[in-house]
């Protein structure tokens, strides 16, 4: 048997693909064109909000919303001057307060949920399915819902009004999420290599901090992110949670002052938005080259 | 260096009923010994070489390495190296890191630790990869980087889980003569396990069959071939298997065919004293012939001729009591017989018939 019988069926998809005016890889002009413009159109829509609030961000207040709006108009940096310096309230104090009580909220969720992660993954114990379905019905319930209870809690615990309360309560609603999304990550570890590091000399906390850990960076990254983006931008917890002084409020309730009843100081708020979404892009840009990764890597393993 | 023994040893799955998978393991392996544990998968073989890794947990009896009791002792305290079927290198590290790891976490000096990964990755052709991460290297180089990683520990017992069945055939043939000469060079007591029969009988000092949790022989790989002690031990091992057939027997020998074939008295004496009529006959396909059709022997219709070149094998049909068998012969492979083809078969060598009960499979000549 020989296999030139099949030499000419090699070859036919080629001719066919010719014939059509299509090969694989390749598409036309036209349909270049068409989706191009598609995509383009899409990314301005996606983009032109927070444009609109960057340009905002430097008009004065009386120019923010005009009938016909202009790119540039009497555009300074005053809104910024007054809104850092404290004029409108103290957004230093509230930019701090955000801060910390993300970084906090990261902090605790990322290592509360790594670990019970880990041991879900890893370990049977009695009880993992219920925690893991607990876990999953504390999700379905609407925040609003939870707030009087939480008050509750906090209020018997002596927490009402700190940051500490605050981080406590994100943790309620970070640390289930990043535990179900870390448990899909370390499930794609495989097993074989804890076991190595065990017949290396590892302790079982040794697998996890020196073997898994690394291995899960990526993983960690996006928990870290969603926990970061649980606590920055919130409004509902935080305003009821805080107490009603000025300095210790966090900007996304801050942010509230620039919005009164009958009058709304746009430039400010603008200028105030801008600068409360720079930490978030920071954390995005720390974390982006994992979040492909990490997004994606539950699906095959590699 | 240490000798190794299951003493008793089970590790029982819970379920209902609750499955052994292995059952009561009695096993010695001296020091410096190559011991393969080998049988069909969900055999236990697995199973027996991580529990004597710490790895699965001993319900039952003990495990002793170098005379110690290490039935309780974590992995870590057990002083062995385990090579896996994955390799598990630690993704995250280059060759070398991977391979002085253990050492690095028993506090060696690290000159001392760069020094025995050099040594190590000399002795596996590895000192270009030192510095890559185990996804930049190919199969057979993972392969080599996870012996290496074994070896540098310097353990008392080597743990190898079918190391090679990642491997193509060609490179399989080849790491395994390398891993067998590597053992003989270090002396390192050895305990691999494996499903590939032809990888027992080549590598090991000893073969241990196992099936369904039970040891089954523990024998040298030339008294596993010539003397099986049940059915089973002697269908696995060997390719192509042994033809194993029930025949009806009488006070002569054998009958198949209508051929009577003789048997030794041993084996006679051994099924006439448990006075059976019928007996599993077991002969290897080499101990098999094609005579001339005048010369008595059993009529076989080849159904298909595999030709491997030094030898053919061919399958045919034989008539045994009302049933049509099948049975495998090895012949000269310059001058195989054709399909459909109606052939005599006789047996060459009577002393290389084996007896079996029918019932229990246990060899009949003690």
């Amino acid at each position: 048997m020989t296999f030139d019988a099949s030499s000419p069926r090699v070859a036919n998809p080629a001719a066919a693909a010719r014939a059509t005016g299509f090969r694989r890889g390749t598409r036309s002009t036209a349909a270049s064109i068409g989706l191009h413009t598609a995509l383009i159109t899409a990314s301005l829509i996606a983009v032109f909000p927070v444009f609109w609030v960057l340009v905002t961000s430097f008009k004065p207040d009386a120019r923010a919303v005009e009938t016909t709006p202009k790119l540039f108009n009497e555009s300074s940096l005053d809104n910024y001057v007054r809104v850092l310096s404290g004029e409108k309230g103290d957004f230093l104090a509230w930019f701090g307060n955000s801060v910390l009580i993300a970084l906090l909220t990261t902090a605790i969720a990322v290592f509360l949920s790594a670990t019970t992660a880990y041991a879900a993954s890893r370990f049977l114990f009695p009880g993992k399915r219920s925690l893991m379905l607990s876990f999953l019905v504390v999700q379905m319930f609407p925040f609003a819902v939870l707030i009087v209870p939480l008050y509750n809690v906090l209020l018997a615990l002596g927490l009402q009004g700190t940051s500490l309360g605050l981080v406590l309560v994100y943790c309620t609603t970070a640390v289930p999420f990043c535990t179900y999304m870390l448990k899909g990550y370390f499930d794609t570890i495989p097993q074989d290599i804890d076991e190595a590091g065990r017949v290396d000399g590892l302790s079982p906390f040794g697998v996890f901090w020196r073997l898994v850990l690394p291995l899960a960076r990526p993983g960690l990254a996006v928990t870290a992110f969603y926990a970061f983006l649980t606590a920055w931008g919130e409004v509902a917890f935080a305003s009821a949670f805080l107490s009603a002084a000025d300095e210790s409020k966090t900007l996304a309730v801050g942010l509230q002052v620039f919005v009164q009843q009958n009058r709304t100081e746009w430039g400010h708020l603008a200028a105030a938005s801008i600068v409360v979404a720079i930490p978030a892009v920071v954390v995005f840009y720390l974390v982006q080259r994992f979040l492909v990764t990490g997004l994606s890597s539950g699906a095959v393993k590699g | 260096m240490a000798e190794v023994a299951y003493d008793s040893a089970s590790r029982i799955f819970s379920g209902n009923p609750p499955v052994r998978a292995v059952d009561q393991l009695n096993l010695d392996v001296a020091d410096g010994e190559f011991l393969v544990l080998v049988g069909p998968s969900g055999s236990g073989k697995s199973t027996a070489l991580r529990m004597l890794a710490g790895l699965e947990d001993v319900d039952e009896g003990a495990i002793k390495i170098g005379g110690k009791d290490v039935t309780n002792v974590p992995p870590k305290g057990r002083d062995i190296a385990m090579v896996f079927q994955s390799y598990a290198l630690y993704p995250h590290m280059t060759v070398a890191d991977n391979m002085g790891f253990a050492l690095k976490l028993r506090g060696v000096d690290k000159g001392e630790i760069k020094n025995k990964v050099a040594e190590a990755a000399k002795m596996l052709d590895l000192t270009k990869y030192l510095d890559r991460k185990p996804k930049a290297l190919s199969g057979g180089q993972r392969q080599r980087v996870a012996m290496g990683r074994a070896i540098v520990r310097e353990p008392s017992v080597f743990l190898m889980d079918e190391p090679l069945s990642n491997l193509d055939a060609k490179l399989r043939v080849e790491t395994r003569a390398n891993i067998a000469a590597l053992q003989q060079r270090l002396g390192t007591t050895t305990i691999y396990v494996t499903h590939d029969q032809v990888e027992a009988m080549t590598m090991g000092h000893r073969v241990a069959v196992l099936k369904d949790g039970l040891l089954q022989q523990c024998d040298t790989p030339r008294n596993l071939y010539d003397r099986p002690a049940n059915a089973f031990v002697a269908g696995f091992m060997g390719s192509p298997a042994m033809n194993l057939k029930t025949v009806p027997l009488t006070s002569e020998g054998a009958k198949l065919d209508g051929v009577v074939v003789p048997l030794s008295r041993a084996a006679l004496g051994g099924a006439s004293g448990e006075s059976l009529s019928e007996v599993t006959f077991g002969i290897r396909p080499e101990a098999l012939g094609i005579v001339p059709s005048s010369e008595a022997g059993m009529d076989m219709t080849v159904e298909l001729v595999e030709e491997l070149g030094a030898d053919a094998l061919v399958h045919g049909a034989v008539r045994i009591g009302d049933s049509s068998e099948r049975f495998v012969v090895r012949v000269d492979g310059r001058t195989p017989p054709t399909l459909g083809q109606n052939v005599k078969v006789a047996v060459r060598d009577t002393s290389e018939i084996h007896l079996f009960h029918p019932e229990t499979g246990n060899r009949l000549d003690g």
